[in-house]
């Protein structure tokens, strides 16, 4: 038996370390080769890292949440035969391990909770103490509020200090946590169960004020989106324009091709023709179509349009990017948003198909309000916000027409975009989608 | 002058400041500590270490002085000497070594310790004298550990004749008369060690019993044992001041007199030393003459804490450690507050007597049916093999379910048992839990599961 050690693979894109984001073995588990160890996320992916050896794993380099550096041992694996880490087959279990084990031991929800020994002593510990004697003790099922006796005013809940320790750091207030124990003892198990359950149900009438926290760990996903979202806002002074357009041309348009081509070519959403809007508008004001890089002190300007559709996923926000829209009709950019978005969703998009775009649409759809101050997708300097489209009364010179209006809510790096251009670019696309001709004959 | 800057300032190096410097040093944060004295405060430098000191080489000359034939284990000794002068030295060696233990724990744990006198500025400024220098020291948090002093009588100020505890610590002879005013745990402690030594001790206490914050139940003992060891026990009587040869004083019965006395020990109690360092410049809100702090040790204003005897009653050293603890870790950003259940409270007398939670009034009064069992060590066979059948242990608990509430004993050498009645109550112990544990045969902690026995109705030796 040897000792194989794989380490965190080159990932690509030249990054120096990755945040491991799930374990899909644990200490302990039989794996193939190619079987998904772990799964690391990168500025723009999640990486599912392979096994290349079958063995046992006896040693993992991390929890969810630690950044690992590339190049940096991952997991060790016992094989047979010889391994490829003489050194560690001496001590299979490095120190590490030990810890991570105790440290999963005082995680509540690791390891379901011990079933509680039959309360046999309880029932009769003698006549002066115990004869009025607790309730039986409850079962897993029902839970131990049960056994929940009420505090006078200014008692304080009877838990162990190791208990009461756990609950303070996770901002518990032991008051609300039935105990289990003799006497109404908060357990250890009770407190696992709380975090767990939550507060046990069908109490008292009336409302109590909620005095609980819960610190959640910003891991994953969702601190690329956090640390995205801050070098933006922090970076980038944006201006924010919003406008109002007329649809009901183009609205009436998609109505006919979709009644024409449905059935053959796919469905039309209005977002297609927002994007060959901003395909047609860029061409007039190609920095608009442009990634800045501020510490270089350079605008690259792009002659293909590769716009990012922001795209709620399960696992947060995330920009699939259809690229050299400049080169796709409007069914082609309506089928290639809705291939994106399916893998997106699923957590199938590739790292390419996440990264590369140089201007963004945002759409919240339905939800998608009057007006949004949309952040920009750094490094980019444009992004266009949609808005709810709605039927609204407009003024035509005579009287007021119901019309299809929605608005559009843009943002601009305002470092490199001035107010004009930026003004300038957001009525060209108002005067292309409200005369959508103009997107087809200029072409 | 200089300036230096911390994250967390400590002002006093007794229990509860010291403490909080090694807790905030493990946790890394940059803490500077500064006190006038050696560190160690009044517990280690005049108060509980040297007390405890020569109430030992007082029990030890005792032994001797007690073995003149009559001793029924049949040892004699032939005319035993101290000198005290000697013990006090070792003692001051213990001491030593204590403050040097200390300072060393600080450095280890990285905290910078500053000797020299602290004046407040403004809330986050001190001025630290030492000698002729003088440094400021700026900070992001303060910790006010000042401690606590010795109260004096206005008719009986300390000096000549007159002294306090501290000095009554470092007596080079045994005083022929002394005569204790106040009969709480200070004095008596002393006194005892002092009449152990061959002194005529005298006690004053205005009040009608001594160690007035216990039940009569655990002082009996001690006051039996206090009349056995030939000292005088003036009850309902008030010190007046000084006369020619002693002490003036004024008892119900018999109106004014005069105790003879070469010293007189004054132990009335303590005072907070909250009026020291300029902290009344800071204005922060009081309770009485205590700085007022929350769950959490905070005081009135933003980043000054406040720990120890300068906080409140009880004034004892293990509650100023546990809140020094409390107070790093909170400033190290652990979400923490003072969530302990009881405080153990032991009196060196002969016999001692160690509390710990609600006596029996106190358990009553907040309502509720109390049980109460007790076992007297005269049934306990290890106390009989140490001739200390005198004392008992007693356990309060609720009726309902048998949680214990309150601990207590009194005899000889029960300090020990502290730790078992504190982590009974601390774990919410019910009484049939430690009637179930095994106790070790043969000691005096079985006078605990038979006292939770007894209150069971089942006591296996009474």
């Amino acid at each position: 038996m040897g000792i194989f050690t794989i380490t965190l693979p080159d990932i690509g894109e030249g990054i120096a370390e990755a945040e491991l984001t799930e374990w899909n073995v644990a200490i302990g588990d039989e794996v193939q080769d190619e079987d998904v160890l772990g799964t690391v996320m990168t500025d723009k992916a999640a990486v599912e890292i392979p096994s290349t050896v079958a063995g046992k794993v006896v040693w993992l380099c991390g929890e969810p949440g630690d950044v690992i550096a590339i190049g940096a041992k991952f997991i060790q694996i016992e094989v047979e035969g010889e391994g490829n880490d003489a050194a560690a087959a001496d001590a299979p279990a490095p120190k590490a391990e030990a810890d991570k084990v105790e440290d999963k031991a005082e995680k509540p929800a690791a390891a379901p909770a011990p079933e509680k020994p039959a309360p046999k002593s309880d029932a009769k510990p003698d006549a002066k103490a115990g004869a009025k004697a607790q309730p039986a003790s409850p079962s897993q099922a029902a839970r131990p509020a049960a056994a929940h006796r009420p505090l006078a005013a200014g008692e304080k809940p009877l838990a162990s200090p190791a208990v009461r320790r756990r609950a303070q750091e996770a901002g518990i207030d032991l008051r609300r946590v039935g105990g289990s124990g003799p006497a109404g003892r908060i357990l250890h198990e009770d407190l696992d169960a709380y975090i767990e359950h939550g507060p046990p149900t069908a109490r008292q009438s009336g409302r109590m004020p909620a005095l609980g926290t819960r610190d959640v760990k910003v891991v994953g996903m969702r601190r690329r989106i956090a640390e995205k979202m801050a070098l933006s806002k922090s970076r980038i002074p944006h201006i924010t324009i919003v406008e109002e357009v007329d649809v009901t041309a183009v609205e009436e348009l998609r109505g006919q091709l979709n009644a024409a081509h449905a059935a053959s070519r796919g469905k039309l959403t209005l977002l297609p023709f927002v994007m060959r809007a901003i395909v047609m508008a860029v061409r007039e004001q190609p920095e608009m179509n442009a990634l800045y890089d501020d510490e270089g002190g350079v605008v690259r300007q792009y002659d293909g349009v590769h716009i990012g559709i922001a795209t709620q996923t399960p696992a947060g926000l995330t920009v699939p990017v259809a690229r050299h829209t400049e080169a796709r009709s409007v069914w082609d950019c309506a089928a290639e948003v809705v291939r994106l978005a399916e893998a997106a969703r699923e957590g199938k998009a590739s790292r390419e198909e996440l990264s590369g775009s140089t201007i963004t649409i945002t759409s919240l759809g339905p939800l998608g309000a009057i007006a949004t101050t949309p952040i920009i997708n750094h490094p980019e300097v444009a992004i266009v916000g949609i808005n709810k489209m709605a039927v609204r009364p407009l003024w035509d010179g005579k009287e007021f027409q119901p019309r299809k209006v929605m608005n559009i809510s843009c943002s601009f790096d305002h470092r490199v975009i001035d107010g004009w251009d930026a003004a300038v670019f957001v009525q060209k696309l108002k005067s292309l989608l409200e005369t959508p001709a103009l997107m087809f004959v200029e072409d | 002058m200089s300036d230096m800057t911390c994250k967390l300032l400590i002002i006093g190096a007794g229990p509860g400041g010291y403490v909080c410097g090694i807790r905030a040093g493990q946790l890394g944060i940059d803490t500077i500590i500064v006190d006038e004295q050696k560190p160690g405060g009044t517990c280690l430098n005049v108060g509980c270490i040297p007390s405890k000191a020569l109430i030992h080489a007082a029990e030890e000359f005792h032994k001797l002085s007690h073995f003149n034939g009559s001793s029924p284990l049949g040892i004699t000794a032939a005319s035993p000497q101290i000198d005290l002068s000697a013990t006090i030295d070792w003692k001051n060696g213990i001491v030593a070594r204590l403050n040097a233990g200390v300072a060393g724990l600080l450095k280890k744990s990285g905290v910078r310790l500053i000797a020299g006198k602290a004046t407040f500025q403004d809330g986050k400024t001190v001025k630290v004298t030492t000698g002729d220098t003088s440094v400021q020291i700026r900070a992001e948090q303060v910790v006010i550990a000042t401690g606590s002093a010795p109260v004096e009588l206005p008719f009986l100020p300390f000096g000549g004749k007159v002294i306090g505890s501290s000095e009554a610590l470092s007596l080079r002879s045994v005083p022929e008369r002394l005569c204790v005013v106040g009969g709480g745990y200070i004095g008596l402690e002393i006194g005892t060690a002092f009449a152990k030594l061959g002194a005529r001790v005298t006690v004053v206490e205005a009040a009608e019993r001594i160690l007035p914050q216990y039940d009569s139940a655990l002082t009996r003992p001690v006051l039996k044992a206090l009349q056995a060891l030939g000292i005088e026990v003036m009850l309902s009587t008030k010190a007046k001041g000084l006369g020619d040869k002693g002490l003036l004083v004024e008892t119900a019965e018999a109106g004014e007199r005069e105790i003879a006395a070469d010293k007189v020990l004054v132990t009335v109690g303590r005072r907070p030393r909250s009026d020291s360092a300029n902290i009344a410049s800071l204005g922060l809100a009081t309770d009485g003459p205590f700085l007022r702090v929350d769950d959490r040790c905070r005081t009135s204003m933003q980043g000054v804490f406040a720990v120890g005897d300068v906080t409140g009653e009880p004034m004892l050293a293990h509650r100023a450690m546990a809140q020094g603890e409390m107070v790093a870790e909170i400033i190290a950003g652990h979400k923490r507050s003072w969530d302990k259940r009881c405080i153990p409270a032991v009196c060196f007398t002969d016999p001692e007597i160690v509390t710990c939670g609600l006596s029996p009034d106190e358990a009553k009064a907040q309502g509720g049916a109390v049980t109460t069992g007790q076992f007297p060590f005269a049934a306990n066979g290890r106390a009989m093999t140490m001739e200390a059948e005198d004392g008992f242990v007693r356990v309060v608990a609720r009726k309902e379910d048998g949680l214990i509430l309150g601990l207590q004993a009194v005899g000889r050498g029960v300090s020990e048992l502290s730790a078992a009645f504190s982590i009974a109550i601390e774990m919410g112990a019910r009484i049939d839990d430690i009637g179930a544990v095994i106790h070790a045969h043969p000691t005096q902690s079985e006078g605990l599961q038979e006292a939770c026995l007894a209150a069971l109705g089942h006591a296996l030796h009474i």
